[in-house]
């Protein structure tokens, strides 16, 4: 008897036990889980994505030159945005701004997509080609700018070689405001070039390439084939490619600094690098922030749209 | 937790503890105070003299670490306010004073060293000229430790002056300067070296063709916000003169981007014939130059910025620096006890002779031997008023919004009557 309740007292006991320790895995599942593993996430992202944001916003509104806290003295209600609107320099950053992304788009999207076809092609060498062509991307900005700043030197840069080697006057690119921002545009083009061609070639990859035999079979020329065949199901990749570009080129601040720091005359100043000079470097933080603000309705809206709008199916 | 894991974990936690001690505390005995020092200097052999009295120091003090920063000067004005805010903070840097130093003390992220100054019966304040003291110090407390001073002023090549056949010491007018420009461009040279891109090489122009014209009452009124502020007459003629001079073009090409190191190169090579720039400049041009060597020295020639017909100001105005140390909030205590040893008339000697400074110091300008600076130093002890770098005295806003104006009014960009217009318009808006 006393064996028999002692083994039932030990099933009982047992059974509870190991439902308990099953339950979690069906279903009371979602709550620990989520508590475990989203306040990470979220924390950091609050930390370093919504926090900054809403600081920005704040400080905006304050005539506050970055240190301490902004006193309740300093509010100055949204004088910092108008005086972003009227300043002439923010405006030429937002027309830079606007060329830079149809410069990326016109040139350098199709520029990469050309050589995506050529580069993706089994031809012997284009897997070195890719690699060089994808060199550009691989060095970082400032160093891209400061080697560009020594290419467009006139007195011992390349240029200045070459003016020198053709014996005509050099030219000082970098520092002509007409001309420094299509040297900008240059860089961009070369520097980013290689990123947008990689993404093309991925695309490519994906595409089926009995499709294209089956087209050649049929008579297509090669550029009917391209046109009718490989652009359409490279859509999406075309999208994303230029949806890139136009962050990309939102966000260009890097590769100017060390190029031209937005000179001469503010003629190559972007969005940021207008944030950079004038908000922070002359202690105008809300000034600053006011235009961080701008730049970043801008972004969210362009994005947004974008995605809207483009990239609904993909 | 076997044993050596176990060991290297009381390892690692009195590491830690060590540490703690050493950047909190800085008590015990075992504990090391780290100064660091952020510095402007990118010349090795100026470095080096800064170098040695570390160690010197370090050397009498064992519980002193002393650490040197490098930020180039362009890199350094834009960073600072971000750094002195953050846990990285330098504990002792450059200052130019002025209405930056101004901005910086009302923040709280600097020390004022006045105490320090005062201490020992003011030891340490009688040892330094008061005019430096007085130059960095504000309502009465002192927020750097002096230990150079300077004037800017026109450095010439001899051998192109002679080639267009220019004489350098004859130019005491506005006239003469532009007259010589005139004459060196008909020779085919490049008169002036400048760099644009950095903008502040340009309000050197600006500034004392300013003050050459308005005068030091006409500045002070400036300032104080009466006549039409920095819009009064004086400064548009200012404007004027500086546009009718970029109107010669008498740059280098490419002056627009050029910076501050292409300015001295431009010079040191012999491709431009006139630099207005600091006292040094005989001894850093070496430096600049493309080949490492520069101009003979004596093919080197120093005239003061030229008076201006009709203008109030007299030759013996001078614009210029005075640098010191600021000492940051958090630095350790040893801070100002280093820079009092930095300053002494020793080390200011040593400063002297190498890296060419003109020491505040009581008792140390023997110890300047470069006849060109000692001339920088001569013109300073006649000086009939000190001018600090406008883009320093006025504040990073509006100093910024001068050097903007100078190279738009140089180049043509915005007419003279509107630039002085934007640098009132700043200036009255404020910091």
């Amino acid at each position: 008897m006393s064996d028999a309740t002692s083994f039932a007292v030990g099933t009982t006991s047992s059974r509870p036990l190991s439902a308990a320790r099953r339950r979690p895995l069906t279903r009371g599942t979602r709550w620990p889980l989520l508590l475990l593993f989203l306040p990470p996430a979220l924390l950091l992202f609050t930390i370093f994505v919504v926090l900054p944001m809403g600081e920005a916003a704040w400080y905006s509104f304050y005539n506050w030159n970055g240190y301490g806290l902004p006193a309740l003295s300093d509010w100055v209600g949204f004088s910092n945005y108008e005086l972003v609107f009227k300043n002439s320099v923010f405006r030429q950053a937002l027309i830079n701004n606007a060329l830079i992304i149809v410069i990326s788009v016109l040139i350098q999207v199709p520029l990469a997509m050309w050589l995506a076809t050529l580069a993706s092609s089994k031809v012997k060498g284009a897997v070195t080609f890719r690699l060089i062509f994808f060199l550009p991307y691989v060095l970082a900005d400032v160093a891209a700018g400061m080697i560009w700043r020594f290419v467009y030197d006139g007195d011992f840069g390349l240029v200045g070689g070459i003016a020198h080697a053709l014996n005509v006057d050099a030219v000082y690119p970098i520092a002509d405001k007409n001309l420094a921002i299509y040297a900008i545009l240059g860089v961009v083009v070369w520097k980013y070039f290689g990123f947008h061609m990689m993404l093309f070639i991925a695309g490519l990859q994906t595409i089926d390439k009995s499709l294209l035999e089956a087209a050649e079979i049929d008579g297509a020329s090669p550029r009917q084939r391209f046109f009718r065949i490989t652009l359409p199901l490279l859509g999406s990749t075309v999208r994303l490619s230029i949806f890139f570009a136009v962050v990309g080129s939102l966000q260009l601040f890097d590769m100017v600094m060390p190029l031209t720091g937005g000179g001469p005359f503010n003629a190559t100043q972007t969005m940021v690098t207008f944030l950079y000079s004038f908000g922070v470097m002359r202690m105008k933080v809300g000034f600053g922030s006011a235009v961080g603000v701008v730049l970043f309705i801008i972004c969210v809206t362009l994005a947004f749209s974008y995605k809207r709008v483009f990239m609904r199916n993909d | 937790m076997n044993y050596f894991a176990r060991r290297a974990w009381r390892q690692a936690s009195a590491i830690a503890v060590s540490l703690v001690i050493a950047t909190t505390a800085g008590s015990s005995a075992f504990a090391v105070d780290t100064i660091k020092w952020m510095h402007l200097e990118s010349n090795a052999d100026n470095l080096k003299v800064w170098q040695d009295i570390a160690a010197a120091y370090e050397k009498t003090h064992p519980d002193v670490k002393i650490e040197f920063q490098f930020l180039e000067n362009e890199a350094f004005k834009a960073k600072l306010p971000t750094l002195l805010q953050s846990n990285d903070a330098p504990s002792m840097f450059y200052t130019w004073g002025g209405g930056v130093l101004l901005e910086q003390s009302k923040t709280g992220a600097i020390r004022d060293i006045t105490a320090a100054m005062d201490a020992d019966g003011g030891a340490w304040r009688n040892s330094i000229a008061p005019a430096a003291v007085d130059g960095l110090s504000i309502d009465g407390k002192v927020w750097a430790a002096p230990y150079q001073s300077g004037v800017v002023s026109f450095f010439y090549n001899k051998d192109m002056f002679k080639k267009a056949g220019v004489d350098g010491d004859a130019i005491k007018t506005w006239d003469d300067f532009t007259a010589a420009v005139k004459k060196l461009k008909d020779a085919g040279l490049t008169p002036i070296a400048v760099g644009g891109g950095d903008k502040w090489p340009v309000h050197f122009y600006w500034s004392y063709l300013a003050m050459r014209l308005a005068g030091k009452d006409g500045f002070e009124a400036a300032k104080a916000g009466k006549d039409n502020g920095f819009a009064a007459d004086p400064f548009v003629k200012a404007s004027q003169l500086l546009a009718d001079l970029g109107k010669l073009q008498p740059f280098q090409k490419g002056w627009e981007g050029a910076t501050w190191p292409d300015e001295q190169a431009a010079f040191a090579d012999g491709r431009a014939a006139i630099m207005l720039a600091f006292q040094d400049t005989a001894v850093s041009q070496v430096h600049a130059a493309t080949d490492g060597k520069g101009l003979a020295a004596d093919n080197i020639g120093r005239f003061v910025f030229p008076t201006v017909a009709g203008g109030k100001g007299v030759i013996t105005d001078d614009f210029g620096g005075l640098n010191g140390w600021v000492v940051t909030k958090n630095a350790p205590k040893e801070t100002e006890d280093f820079l009092k040893f930095l300053t002494n008339v020793d080390n200011e000697r040593a400063q002297a002779k190498v890296i060419g400074i003109i020491p505040t110091t009581k008792g140390a300008e023997d110890a300047v031997t470069n006849p060109s600076i000692a001339l920088a130093a001569a013109q300073m002890a006649k000086a009939t008023w000190h001018q600090n770098y406008l883009d320093q005295d006025l504040g990073p806003a509006v100093g910024r919004v001068v050097n903007d104006m100078s190279v738009a009014i140089v180049s043509g960009q915005v007419a003279p009557q509107d630039a002085v217009q934007q640098i009132q318009d700043a200036y009255t808006q404020g910091n």
